[in-house]
């Protein structure tokens, strides 16, 4: 029924006789979506140009009729709407909605096209199920199952094609499964913005190429094997090594900036497989830097804590956490003398808890390590923490990191300090050298045996991000939450639980250790947080009110979801 | 009476002593009409040529006047005109004779169809296979220019256009309008989408262009010469003007022919004298490759004005748009290629399939796939391989490539394939069954 | 790159003519090979630095389009046309006679680099059928019976002869 438009600027289209609500000018494909009513689709993605040449998505579309001459709707006898049917089909990705249009995605026009494009695609493409890494993800697959005719008649020669190009340091091409969709193509010229890939050769003999001596060797490479609908560019990392139906995705954040990339950490009975990115309109579209997709590999590493450790030798937790709270509480009898490095990379969990333990230890100054590099304007920020602005929020500092600690390394030298209590950070690379450390008691709360660990009175081994729950408020003051992947070592414990314990010991009254109890804390005694828990955090996050430290000078620029001239702005939070 | 031809814009052209330069044309009257046009108002041009019912000679027959008004004239952008020499329709071969005999009139009447459009750039998109006719045209626009009919200041007036010679690289692709425009701008011959790409809104450089045939643009010349009373008179309503038929294959004359009015028949036998010695006609195909096939015996059911039905034979089909689909079919680029007794329908089937699976140009599934596929069943039944169920698989399997594609190459896959199985398949089946498929070696039409 | 100065010049006052500088893409290659005998890959870079290109934009765009090649051309380059007009006048047929008297497989390049020989699709002369493209001049009615000149012509020019032309 086409109505005259409501004031929420929605207008009405049909589809399977279902009336929608939606914006004029939307993509069908993703009205259709918003119903459940699936259309089919290879070359469309909501992120790059409508190509619309892979031809799967093909409906019937009609419009209200109009007389030619007054230009009048015209209706059927029982007042609906007239609607003229388009004699062929149209492609649903390339159909904008208009008012009082209506599409069927489910007729036998519709089938006959899927099951004419599904016998097509598979007409020259390789029977390579069996060792591709695309299968159980493969759209190719899937739609074949829902939408093909289930046997092939095909009885010539397939086109060969080259199998195995290495296009890239991180990609694998094969020619022969490719369907041509143009999806890396469109991603390389329109995001990555290198333009690296194209197709040559003409008619059924098209390939995807890079020139002769050029490499996909750009920072968003994989997201071309995420984007490809089959096995044609696959990750060479990830070749043969897993089938995706025996894993699990666990949703994480990239932790390798402050641009706080959504991902998705896929793992198996305790190992991770490989990140790809997950999808979060308002801070990466569908998109992460290949730089963020290794990071799981530290939890293997070979410098990895499988336990705690006290003057180096393996340790009880428990020895090790008695011994920890007598270094740091033998240090506050001189006070001032404690003095606590946290870290950018903790969660805002953690960063609370480490507050009020520096509290507990007298009123430690706490500081982070501040972390600067180069960034692009997509998704790399300058800011190579994570999660500054947690550590903002819950008040753990008021002022942006330094990478050089050097008010620390004097007042080292000058004796002041005695006690170190350092979470998760190498303070070697943050400014002090191994004669301050050795200067002073140190407890080490962290992941690996670094070099400020190897001097530690007492090393509590902790959990990565993939290994523990928690979240880091991103460059958008956005709140986002990252779930544990994979357990972590048996002798490790998670890092709220260590904090936790030291500032029960330390402060002699109960400290919340989980998560719920850390939150209620938290909600009630951090104004930006009020009102919300963990579970309440949308699985997009929830853009905070940054406003109390918008003029902080930090050092972040613009990105694909960030401006930051829009952010000094108070007024300028979105959800 | 046998039939002659109506030689409009070829009235000249094939005179013993008319050659491409431009005192030739200045001797009979050439750039009179574009000196005119520049005192005209552009609308009323545009008016005279909607007036004049002429359609597209490239192949659609859209209406020439309906194109022009379709353009976006409100975007701010610059508006171009694009003359498609790119003919490559297999049967096809008028504009050769346009460009290469007569350019000025080419040249005369893309000026003034660029002034009747507010264009202050053009293009002549000629097939890198038309290399003499590529240097012809360059030294036309350049007489042409040096006289003040092409550049700044046209006939003296304040209007000022240039003219580009741009020659394509063996793609029949880019005779699709907006292949072509993705190939001027320097891409692959990809089609757009439309919507949104219609050429008349978002064409070359996403600026509103207008993509007109060779012979069509000639045409304004007569147009505004001749008025629209008088243009109308030729042909009958909806199928007005001339039309440069090429004729090709068994008949004792082939060639190209401009008529207007007439039948199949009388062009067959009247102009092109008939079929071969001892032979018979057994198949036309009207309107270049990708038409549909006509028998030479089929019957056709017409209606006389009292609403009488009749059934009338290929002779009898009137020689124009609207005669032809009647039959069945399409004038197309009037690219007529006859076949006599001699020939197995499906080589002629599979030369034809191996055209357009080359020519595809990859980009949408169906056609790239499906031609492909076409091919490959037609090549390997005319070498005796044929299985059962091939033709049924031939026929289906096209059925999903024509109306599903980006682009009408589509249906140069589909029409042929569907019409030549619908139209000899007693044939086609027998000779596959018996295994014989297949023409004597010294007359066979695909590669063995 | 070896250019030639009229190809460079050429080249030059062709780019802009354009209102777009990759438009002149075509034009341009037409120009080297023409120049080269072939578009290597280290001309589709040069192209590619001229235009403000990448180099696969431009190897996109010489790999879609048969008349540009990579690999070198004979002295003498010889298209004979098979699309169905031609093909029904015994296009095949003459092509067998060319491949014998030319000493050249269809498809191919002599050893000697003198001729490339190959079939090609309708070249718009259906009505004298069948017809072959010799560089820039068109032959006609190559019926079998019929070749004698074309193939001389094709000698001479495979010889480094000069060049008798046609009207087409």
């Amino acid at each position: 029924m086409s109505e005259p438009k409501k004031d929420d600027g929605l207008i009405s289209v049909n589809i399977d006789r279902v009336e929608v609500r939606c914006r004029p000018g939307e993509n069908i494909v993703e009205v259709a979506a918003s119903i459940g009513h699936e259309i089919p689709h290879y070359c469309y993605h909501p992120k790059l140009s409508v190509s619309g040449n892979c031809r799967m998505c093909l409906v019937e579309m009609g419009l209200p009729g109009k007389d030619r001459a007054t230009g009048k709707l015209l209706h059927n006898t029982d007042g609906s709407p007239l609607i003229q049917w388009f004699p062929g089909p149209a492609i649903a990705c390339g159909t904008r909605a208009a008012p009082g249009m209506h599409i069927r995605t489910t007729s036998e026009v519709v089938k006959k096209c899927r099951e004419g494009v599904m016998e097509f695609l598979l007409l020259n493409h390789p029977l390579d199920c069996p060792i591709c890494d695309q299968a159980g993800e493969c759209r190719l697959q899937e739609f074949s199952t829902h939408y093909g005719r289930g046997y092939s008649r095909f009885l010539e020669e397939k086109n060969v094609k080259p199998k195995r190009t290495v296009l890239g340091p991180r990609v694998t091409l094969d020619d022969e499964r490719c369907i041509l969709c143009s999806r890396c193509i469109r991603f390389s010229r329109e995001i990555a913005r290198d333009d690296v890939l194209g197709f040559t050769d003409r008619g059924s003999y098209s390939t995807l190429t890079c020139f002769p001596g050029r490499k996909l060797e750009n920072n968003y490479s994989l997201n071309t094997v995420d984007i490809c609908p089959v096995g044609a560019l696959t990750s060479t990392d990830f070749r043969f090594k897993m089938r995706v139906w025996f894993l699990k995705a666990s949703p994480s954040i990239d932790t390798e900036t402050s641009t706080g990339c959504n991902t998705a950490v896929w793992s198996r009975e305790g190992k991770i497989y490989r990140i790809t990115p997950r999808r979060n309109d308002g801070v990466n579209d569908t998109w992460m830097p290949d730089s963020g997709r290794t990071l799981y590999k530290q939890v293997e590493a070979e410098n990895r804590l499988q336990q705690s450790l006290v003057r180096g030798q393996p340790a009880a937790f428990a020895d090790a956490l008695r011994e920890a709270t007598t270094i740091l509480t033998g240090g506050t009898r001189a006070s001032g003398s404690v003095a606590v490095v946290g870290s950018g990379r903790s969660s805002v969990e953690e960063q609370f808890l480490l507050k009020k333990l520096a509290g507990a230890l007298g009123g430690a100054t706490a500081q982070i390590v501040g972390r600067v590099g180069e960034g692009d304007d997509l998704l790399v920020s300058k800011d190579k923490n994570p999660n500054v602005r947690g550590a903002l929020l819950t008040g753990l500092i008021d002022a942006l990191p330094v990478p050089q600690l050097s008010g620390l390394a004097r007042e080292i030298d000058a004796g002041r300090v005695k006690t170190l209590l350092v979470v998760g950070e190498d303070l070697v690379g943050a400014g002090l050298n191994a004669a301050q450390l050795a200067k002073v008691s140190i407890v080490y709360v962290g992941t690996h045996l670094d070099a400020t660990a190897a001097k530690a009175a007492v090393v509590l081994a902790g959990l990565t991000v993939f290994e523990k729950f928690g979240s880091f408020i991103n460059q958008q003051f956005r709140i986002q939450k990252f779930h544990r992947a994979v357990p972590g070592p048996a002798g490790a414990r998670d890092d709220l639980v260590l904090l936790a314990s030291l500032l029960a010991n330390v402060s002699g009254a109960e400290a919340p250790s989980v998560m719920e109890s850390v939150w209620a804390a938290m909600s009630a005694e951090v104004p930006a947080l009020a009102g919300l828990s963990f579970a309440r955090i949308p699985a997009t996050g929830k853009v905070l009110d940054g406003a109390p430290w918008s003029s902080l000078p930090f050092i972040e620029g613009k990105t694909m979801h960030f401006n930051p001239a829009a952010a000094r702005a108070p007024a300028a939070v979105t959800a | 009476m046998p039939v002659t031809e109506t030689r409009l814009l070829l009235k000249y052209a094939d005179e013993p002593d008319y050659t491409p330069g431009i005192d030739s044309y200045l001797m009979v009257g050439g750039y009179e009409m574009l000196k005119k046009a520049v005192g005209m108002k552009p609308e009323e041009i545009r008016n005279e040529v909607k007036g004049s019912g002429l359609r597209g000679r490239g192949g659609a027959g859209f209406p020439c006047g309906v194109k022009w008004d379709l353009v976006d004239r409100k975007s701010g952008k610059p508006i171009y005109l694009i003359c498609n020499c790119d003919e490559s329709e297999p049967g096809t071969f008028k504009d050769r004779q346009l460009v290469h005999k007569d350019p000025h009139q080419l040249i005369e009447g893309m000026m003034i169809s660029a002034f009747a459009n507010d264009v202050k750039l053009a293009f002549i998109y000629i097939r890198e296979e038309m290399p003499k006719g590529a240097k012809i045209l360059s030294a036309a626009i350049d007489e042409a220019r040096a006289r003040g009919f092409v550049g700044a200041n046209i006939c003296g007036s304040s209007y000022s256009c240039e003219l580009i010679v741009h020659r394509g690289a063996g793609a029949y692709i880019c005779g699709e309008e907006t292949g072509l425009i993705e190939s001027l701008e320097g891409k692959r011959a990809y089609p757009r989408i439309k919507p949104p790409y219609f050429p008349a809104v978002l064409g070359l450089y996403n600026c509103p262009t207008i993509v007109n045939n060779v012979e069509t643009l000639c045409n304004i010349v007569h147009i505004l010469r001749m008025g629209v009373v008088e243009y109308n008179k030729i042909g009958r309503p909806n199928n007005t003007g001339t039309r440069l038929w090429c004729v090709s294959g068994h008949v004792q004359r082939p060639g190209y022919f401009e008529v207007a009015g007439i039948t199949m028949g009388q062009l067959l036998y009247d102009l092109c004298g008939g079929p071969r010695p001892g032979r018979k006609f057994k198949a036309i195909v009207p309107g270049g490759g990708s038409m549909k096939i006509l028998r030479y015996d089929e019957k056709f059911k017409g209606k006389k004005p009292n609403g009488e039905a009749y059934e009338y034979g290929v002779d009898d089909i009137p020689l124009d748009f609207d005669g032809v689909a009647a039959a069945g079919s399409m004038s197309g680029s009037g690219g007529m290629m006859v076949m006599d007794d001699s020939v197995d329908i499906l080589e002629a089937l599979a030369n034809l399939t191996q055209f357009y699976a080359h020519e595809s140009c990859g980009q949408c599934t169906p056609c790239r796939e499906g031609s492909q596929w076409a091919r490959k069943i037609t090549a390997r039944m005319c070498t005796g391989n044929g299985q059962p169920g091939d033709l049924d698989t031939l026929y289906d399997m096209a059925g999903n490539i024509g109306g599903r594609t980006v682009c009408p190459m589509g249906f140069s896959t589909t029409w042929p394939v569907q019409s030549y199985i619908d139209k000899f398949r007693e044939e086609i089946v027998a000779k596959a069954r018996e295994n014989r498929c297949g023409m004597p070696r010294e007359a066979r039409l695909i590669q063995k | 790159m070896n250019l030639k100065p009229e190809t460079l010049s050429t080249i030059e006052n062709l780019i802009p003519r354009y209102p777009q500088k990759r438009s002149a893409l075509m034009m341009v290659l037409h120009e080297v090979q023409a120049d080269q005998g072939h578009i290597s890959n280290e001309a589709v870079e040069w192209v590619a630095r001229k235009l403000d290109l990448q180099p696969i934009n431009v190897l996109e765009v010489v790999t879609f389009f048969p008349s540009y090649r990579q690999e070198k051309l004979g002295r003498s380059w010889v298209r004979l046309c098979r699309t169905l007009s031609c093909g029904l006048m015994g296009a095949y047929t003459t092509g067998e006679v060319l491949e014998k008297e030319l000493g050249c497989k269809m498809g191919h390049t002599t050893e000697d680099g003198s001729i490339t020989l190959e079939y090609s699709e309708c070249l718009a002369a259906c009505g004298t059928g069948p017809v072959a493209l010799v560089d820039e001049d068109l032959f006609e009615n190559l019926t079998p019976d019929k070749l004698g000149p074309v193939i001389a012509e094709i000698k001479n020019r495979a010889a480094g002869g000069v060049p008798s032309p046609t009207k087409g």
